[in-house]
């Protein structure tokens, strides 16, 4: 008889462990497959009319974000730092780049000068390159070392610490 | 007449016991038979849309419908009406025109978003347990109500307990006295 009682404790055990797993586990961090892969290509008309490609960028690090000017207040306290992070490391060959998803010319147009960008942002017609990232939701942005591979994606806004790492990182391999 | 029947310590004859047994071992099959039944009857339509030559839209939602809006909560590309589930159903049509089948747009999908994209998780790894354990629940769940139920009726079958002579003896007498009672 003895086993018998023993037995519904026992068979709550695999259950509390499954309950552990799946309280343990943020059901909004979603795994990318596209870390440690080669980035998709793109092809984006830049704002002021010239067209950039991720082929045209070869052997350059890359840092990719898709934003969008509804995104408040995510894409607009990050937005600085994209800037100063750029404007720091242009020199040392880091390119950066905006995607602007579902979003209007003009109220993309106000957010860029509201943060004086001066990294080439672009619209993304269709949502093909947002898609093509696995990207649901802004910000995301993807790190992109030289040699064309995301070595890592972060979904949400960026901070000082995390960009300062990443960066670095691309930067450094050769 | 019905205290009768209500009676526990009836006895009933084996012939009885063993249908009972039987009913129930058939309960718990058909139990364990009924969510086989469901997808089993939808599992048809969803062929023949395949085979037959539906028009673009259909295969669209088709495909669609298989894919999670990745910024909705438990809705699927089809049938959800963000701007990017809509830019997504655009992309299917044009991958569709373009000749790609079902599957290799989905793998397309989960390439770039991985399984989490895919409304009906795929049947490997870890993912075995979202389809295994309700089987496995519903198994128990079903061994537990039969064997609750056989002792129920185990119990129901025992004999009752000797009635006291003294106490049946009043209840006839009080029987009669009424009766009587009643005739005058």
């Amino acid at each position: 008889m003895s086993w018998k009682k023993a037995l519904i404790p026992l068979a709550c055990v695999p259950l509390i462990i499954l309950l552990a797993y799946g309280f343990r586990t943020d059901p909004k961090a979603i795994p990318s497959p596209l870390v440690e892969k080669a980035a998709p290509g793109f092809r984006i008309a830049i704002y002021d009319g010239d067209d950039l490609s991720l082929e045209g960028l070869k052997g350059k690090p890359v840092v990719l974000n898709f934003w969008a000017s509804w995104c408040y207040p995510a894409c607009y306290e990050e937005a600085p730092l994209l800037e100063a992070t750029w404007w720091k490391y242009k020199d040392q060959g880091l390119m950066m780049v905006g995607v602007d998803i579902q979003d209007k010319e003009a109220n993309a147009r106000e957010f860029m000068g509201r943060f004086n960008f001066t990294f080439p942002n672009g619209p993304d017609p269709g949502s093909k390159v947002s898609i093509d990232y696995g990207v649901y939701g802004v910000p995301e942005t993807f790190f992109i070392d030289r040699q064309g591979r995301i070595t890592y994606k972060h979904v949400g806004g960026l901070t000082p610490e995390l960009i300062e790492e990443q960066v670095r990182a691309i930067l450094k391999e050769r | 007449m019905g205290l009768h029947r209500r009676r526990p310590g009836r006895p009933g004859s084996i012939a009885t016991r063993r249908r009972e047994r039987w009913a129930l071992a058939l309960l718990a099959c058909l139990s364990l038979l009924m969510p086989l039944a469901a997808p089993a009857a939808t599992g048809p339509a969803k062929a023949d849309a395949g085979v037959s030559s539906p028009d673009l839209e259909e295969r669209v939602r088709d495909v669609a419908s298989e894919l999670r809006c990745v910024v909705c909560q438990n809705l699927s590309v089809a049938d959800s009406p963000s701007d990017l589930a809509k830019e997504m159903r655009n992309l299917i049509r044009e991958l569709l025109q373009q000749g790609k089948s079902r599957e290799e747009i989905k793998a397309y999908f989960v390439s770039r978003y991985g399984d989490f994209v895919l409304l009906e998780p795929p049947k490997r790894g870890f993912n075995l347990l979202v389809w295994g354990l309700p089987f496995a629940a519903l198994l128990v769940g079903a061994c537990g109500v039969y064997l609750v139920a056989k002792r129920w009726t185990e119990r129901g079958h025992q004999a009752a307990p000797p009635l006291d002579p003294a106490y049946a003896e009043r209840v006839r007498r009080e029987l009669k006295e009424r009766e009587g009672r009643a005739g005058s």
